[in-house]
């Protein structure tokens, strides 16, 4: 792992200078608001445009109810003064009745539209989710040693998060609000030109501040999303090296840097939420002076006796000035309801946006067409069988004469030739080749960075190579299938890493269909069985957290089990054993020899003791083999490897 | 619990105070201007003139302006005060932490104490702005419309003594329902998150295996139960909306059909038209104030768990103390440890330590050997006192370490940890935390006796060069001899190594021995290894077992007679043998 590390950081130096945009508040790219609802429509073809009218329905039909309270309003006064109750009480009913039809329609809609809106969220994000997960399991391991742990995770929880605030709440509301706006909009110039003038004009300076305050306040959200970020990398620094900090005495200067970044979190926080709180206020108080505008306006016209325009062509008269005064109050309230969904609908779609940017990923390409059949021997002829013989071949299908060859599988790999590079204008293998025989075991020895690692991740096509040609049992392994080629190579990392789930389920991971006994066996060939037998619960032990609950050298002898359960033809182990100390060692190492044993073995190892018995030693400097050999040999060379082996250079 | 909490607001104290009452004067204005409104309409309706239109449009003007200054006043001053107590929350806890001992730290994680101090905290400011601004505003809200419901309405504000207990009950009702569920659901999610985070780390792994669409299948089944249970709390909580529609409805078309008879049977004495759009506002206010309130609510006893993870770190108390009157210099580097048994904690079966009797001269150079899990580390962090010994006593320079300035012995026993850090900034910077006033020349001299310098003088920026969060650019080796400076310019009186030269090669590694013997003859060196060959040289080999001392001598000594110095050392020699 550590060798490969610094082209890594190349590679991710290169990354960052590329478009992505994360921490920086979020590029929108063009075309994300319609691509969302693309995907919900794909999602749900009949629920969502029935969501769609609803949402129009119910804000249409909550718009007309002050038209009918108008409609009561204006009776009553035409008659309080010298009518009775039983005069109007038909008519007042009667608009009642309407009201109370619209009512039930109204809350019919809502309910509906409620329960819909909580399943079509959840299953957006649900099939989101999947969708963004099934693309990142295709994705090359490249994708992965670029993008920090961190951003990836940032997918599923904030990417997702603000996606499910833009469906579930951003989206409805603008619609809603805007179709409400547009309705009043329509009610007003009906009624008179000249006040809807004026409601507009009042519109336009309370959208004038929205805007101002509104993209301030956006403005000092990023600058608090980057604050809050330095924070916690910061505070994460801290904690790690909590220890260091104590051991030498340097609380007092943790404390006053802490101070700092902590007072400019605050400052800008601060003015994130002031912006964001003071809307609320200027939008309501705008909203009640254009009440007053509004009135004395009308009040004016009506004394100055200001013939009206309107599409009613009713003559200006308080039923009109009366119900005007109350559109105003829904207008602008619904104006406010627009501005406060502003930010929260920025801030989804750079969500959105990102989130898509995973699903463009382009995944890792797989041409392979070579695939790995069981087989059994008849006549000298390989055979195809369906039932497992524990013998397996290479099924060769060829395109031109659509002949099927099959070859046994037996574990040669060869390199021939290679050049390899993370990056391609910068080569950091060059010219390697490589003649690893069945059951050989093949060392590689060199400094960090010199490209060990390297060629182990080229061997499983976790990187393609630039020139030059790997064959496996004399196969090229760009015509084996991906899943096949990996599935007959066995990898222990230096990085154990092993997943929730029981003991039992660990080691079966290496062969998902292996019976409890195939397990139990292969965790005794490794010599794994004896402490997983004085677990707590044997093999039923639960493991959480990486296997925190092990020890190293435990964790590893999992590994390996895994591997060995896998029972592939070729292993490749990395820096298996260098993480722990030299009496467990022995223990792994036991293990290991016992799965090694009959196989293409492919090592990197940090001591020189573990590589010494292979077969070929291969030293490598700065991408290139400057020795190979065996121990004897190299050793009689007086080379590098006998320097590296008396101790006169530093191994990393 | 909170009444710990409240004692961060300090400073804040008169914004948090003032955010309240801002917020009242704001919501009476709120409460007034449909008050004002209906005399408008009134007015207007009446055909009054334009003089009494003009001022009571001039008083309501008046009073939006009002409104709005009170309503921007507590809006300043509610987010000064929450990102204040935010701030003083934030540092109360890490100023907490830096307090902590060894044990302390030990018994919060490294994550949950990053999450502690960032996402607790934000959610405990978010709560806090609620706080003194929304759960204030909407009981206020509720109660001021009510009474003006009444005042206006007489008789008609009963409806709201009807609906005000139905709304209420329904959605406190689906509220309490669903927090629990939620509290659920949440853990479950957050194993999904982290299934997911596993495997990120593992990808090498599952892609080794041919292991994806197992793995896909996996987080599908997950994603959907997460999905099943989400659906089905949401949709509890979508009645909400519905039944504060519905609780709306009733009071219009009792306000209306019932308001209507009241105005016409009374001729408008009792209600008159401007009353009666009056009420249908104050109707509005009255219960979308509950459904904020009830918002609130939930909130608040969301943020519970935060606010109890956050006082657990404040109110951690650090186990070691300094005492009364401590001594402020050390001495000499001689060390001993008489009789010393040490458990981590109080509960632990196991003594991690047992009988230590051990007698160091100043100037001496150890080594410690033993497998793992021996307890070497735990043996020499009750030097510097990382730990306090449970039985015995622990002298350095003849005295007992409990009565030793802290900061005082912690500078005179340097300590090169196992797990060592640098931290971000340049090589000088991390260097300087041995000692902040070094000299360029003491640097320098502190990396050539740890070997640090060939490597330093290699990089382009040299002792500029700048190292990253974790010291993730420089190598193992590099790094670890990066530490061993660092602990050099302390100038201690005792040096201690932690298994500090694993990934330094056995040239360097005996160069940087014999150095130190060379420049450091006064300094106590002890030396924790794997590899004997790096404790060889030593004047004393201390071979721990389980805890307890299973001999003492020198290399040659021990090679004849210890059982397990004689196993370490073979396994180790073995192949460099034959």
């Amino acid at each position: 792992m550590a060798d490969n590390k610094k082209n890594i950081d190349e590679v991710q130096k290169e990354a960052m200078k590329g478009p992505r945009g994360r921490g920086k508040g979020g590029v929108i790219k063009k075309g994300t608001a319609k691509r969302v609802i693309k995907m919900v429509r794909s999602f749900y073809p009949v629920m969502m445009p029935l969501v769609i009218f609803l949402i129009i329905f119910s804000a249409v039909v909550s718009s007309i109810p002050a038209v009918f309270t108008q409609n009561v309003i204006g009776l009553i006064e035409s008659n309080w003064e010298n009518g009775s109750w039983e005069d109007i009480k038909s008519d007042v009913f009667k608009y009642v009745m309407i009201l109370v039809a619209l009512y039930v329609l109204s809350l019919i809609a809502a309910i509906v539209f409620n329960q819909l809106m909580a399943v079509i969220t959840q299953g957006t994000l649900d099939k989101m989710r999947k969708k963004m997960f099934g693309r990142m399991q295709d994705l090359p391991v490249k994708f992965f040693d670029t993008n920090g742990h961190g951003d990836i995770m940032s997918y599923y929880t904030n990417d997702i998060d603000a996606l499910r605030q833009m469906i579930s709440q951003s989206f409805p509301q603008l619609l809603q609000a805007g179709i409400v706006v547009f309705t009043v909009f329509c009610i007003m110039i009906y009624y008179s030109l000249w006040l809807t003038i004026v409601v507009v004009t009042g519109l336009a300076i309370m959208l004038f501040i929205t805007k101002k305050i509104g993209g301030k306040s956006s403005r000092f959200f990023i600058q608090q999303q980057q604050q809050v970020a330095k924070t916690e990398a910061f505070i994460e620094e801290m904690m790690t090296g909590q220890k260091v900090i104590k051991v030498f005495n340097h609380e007092e200067d943790a404390e006053r840097a802490f101070d700092q970044i902590n007072e400019k979190l605050c400052e800008v926080s601060n003015n994130a939420n002031k912006n964001a709180n003071i809307l609320g206020p200027i939008l309501n108080n705008v909203g009640n002076i254009l009440y007053v505008v509004v009135a004395i306006t009308g009040s004016a016209m009506l004394i100055a006796k200001v013939p009206n325009v309107s599409i009613s062509a009713l003559p200006l008269g308080i039923s009109i000035i009366v119900p005007f005064l109350n559109m105003t109050k829904q207008f602008c309230g619904n104006v406010g309801q627009v501005s406060n969904q502003v930010n929260a609908v920025v801030m989804g779609l750079a969500g959105c946006s990102r989130i898509f940017q995973l699903l463009d990923e382009v995944p890792e390409a797989d041409e392979g067409y070579v695939t790995l059949v069981n087989c059994k021997e008849e006549n000298g002829n390989i055979v195809e069988t369906k039932e497992k013989t524990g013998m397996w071949a290479w099924k060769h299908p060829h395109s031109a004469d659509g002949s099927i060859t099959y070859t046994k599988l037996t574990g040669a790999v060869t390199l021939d030739d290679v050049d390899f590079g993370y990056n391609p204008d910068k080569i950091v293998l060059h010219n390697i080749t490589i003649n690893a025989k069945p059951g050989q075991k093949v060392a590689f020895v060199g400094a960090t960075g010199a490209g060990k690692t390297t060629i182990t991740n080229l061997i499983n096509r976790f990187y393609d190579i630039a020139d030059g040609k790997i064959r496996y049992d004399g196969i090229n392994i760009n015509k084996i299938k991906k899943g096949a080629l990996r599935t007959s190579l066995g990898v222990v990392l230096q990085d154990t890493h092993l997943f929730t789930g029981s003991v039992m389920d660990n080691i079966r991971y290496g062969k998902l269909d292996a019976s409890d006994e195939e397990c139990i066996k292969a965790a005794k060939l490794v010599g794994a069985d004896d402490f997983i037998t004085r677990l707590p619960d044997g093999y039923d032990t639960m493991l959480y957290n990486d296997a925190a609950n092990l020890s190293q050298g435990q964790r590893q002898l999992l590994s390996i089990a895994r591997a060995a359960v896998s029972d592939p033809p070729v292993m490749i182990m990395d820096e298996a054993t260098s993480s722990i100390d030299t009496r467990t060692e022995q223990i792994v190492q036991r293990g290991m020899d016992a799965l090694m044993k009959g196989r293409t073995v492919f090592v990197i190892a940090h001591r020189l003791s573990t590589v010494k018995n292979s077969d070929v030693i291969i030293v490598l400097d700065h991408g290139k083999i400057i020795e190979r050999g065996s121990h004897e040999e190299l050793i009689n060379m007086k080379g590098q490897y006998y320097q590296l082996y008396t101790g006169a250079f530093e191994l990393e | 619990m909170y009444k710990k909490l409240a004692k961060s607001i300090r400073e804040y104290k008169r914004d948090t105070l003032l955010s309240p009452f801002f917020v009242t004067l704001e919501v009476i204005m709120e409460c007034l201007i449909p008050f004002v409104i209906s005399n408008l309409v009134n007015n207007i309706k009446d055909g009054a003139g334009m003089n009494l239109v003009l001022k009571d449009g001039l008083i309501l003007v008046m009073m939006a302006l009002l409104s709005l200054s009170f309503g921007i006043i507590a809006a300043v001053v509610c987010s000064r005060a929450s990102t204040g107590f935010a701030k003083n929350l934030r540092k109360d806890m890490f100023y907490s932490i830096q307090n902590y001992s060894f044990e302390n730290i030990d018994k919060f994680s490294t994550p949950s104490l990053v999450t502690r101090l960032t996402t607790d905290i934000t959610n405990v400011q978010m709560a806090f702005m609620m706080l003194i601004r929304v759960a204030v505003r909407s009981p206020l809200m509720l109660i001021f419309a009510f009474f003006m419901a009444f005042k206006l309405g007489g008789k008609m504000a009963w409806i709201f003594v009807v609906v005000v207990p139905i709304l209420g009950f329904g959605i406190f009702g689906i509220a309490l329902k669903a927090m629990p569920i939620f509290r659920r659901i949440f853990k479950k999610y957050d194993a999904l998150n982290s299934s997911v985070e596993e495997n990120v780390k593992a990808i090498r792994v599952v892609k080794s295996f041919d292991r994806e669409e197992y793995e896909k299948e996996k987080f599908n089944k997950a994603s959907g139960e997460v999905k099943n249970d989400f659906t089905s709390v949401e949709r509890l909580l979508a009645w909400n909306g519905p039944l504060m529609q519905f609780c709306l409805y009733a009071v219009m078309v009792f306000v209306i059909s019932f308001g209507s008879y009241l105005i016409m049977s009374t001729h408008g004495r009792e209600l008159d038209v401007g009353q009666y759009s009056a009420l249908l506002t104050y109707s509005f206010m009255i219960l979308s104030s509950l459904m904020m309130f009830s918002m609130v609510f939930v909130m608040l006893t969301m943020s519970r768990e935060a606010v109890e993870r956050i006082v657990q770190v404040i109110d951690e108390k650090p186990t070691l103390a300094n005492p009364e009157n401590p001594v402020m210099s050390v001495d000499n580097g001689s060390i001993d440890f008489e009789k010393v048994s040490f458990k981590y904690s109080a509960k632990a079966k196991k003594n991690a330590l047992s009988d230590i009797d051990l007698h160091i001269k100043s100037g001496e150079t150890i080594g410690i050997i033993g497998g793992t899990g021996s307890s070497k580390s735990t043996l020499i962090q009750l030097i510097p006192r990382l730990y306090d010994a449970t039985e015995g006593c622990v002298k350095v320079g003849g005295r007992d370490v409990k009565d030793y300035d802290i900061k005082t012995l912690r500078d005179a026993v340097s300590v090169v940890l196992q797990k060592n850090t640098l931290f971000s900034g340049t090589i000088i910077e991390n260097l300087r935390w041995g000692n902040k006033e070094a000299s360029i020349e003491e640097i320098k001299e502190a990396c050539r006796l740890s070997c640090a310098d060939e490597f330093i003088e290699q990089f382009p920026d040299k002792y500029e060069t700048h190292i990253e969060q974790g010291g993730t650019n420089v190598s193992g080796g590099q790094k670890q001899r990066l530490c061993i400076a660092r602990a050099i310019l302390k100038k201690p009186k005792i040096l201690i190594m932690d298994d500090s030269t694993s990934a330094v090669d056995t040239k360097t590694d005996a160069y940087i021995r014999a150095a130190m013997k060379e420049s450091l003859p006064e300094t106590t060196k002890i030396i924790i290894a794997q590899r004997t060959s790096s404790i060889e040289n030593a004047d004393k080999i201390i071979v721990l077992d389980n805890g307890r001392i299973n001999a003492i001598g020198t290399h040659n000594e021990l090679i004849e007679s210890n059982a397990i110095y004689k196993e370490i050392y073979i396994s180790q020699n073995k192949q460099e043998k034959d």
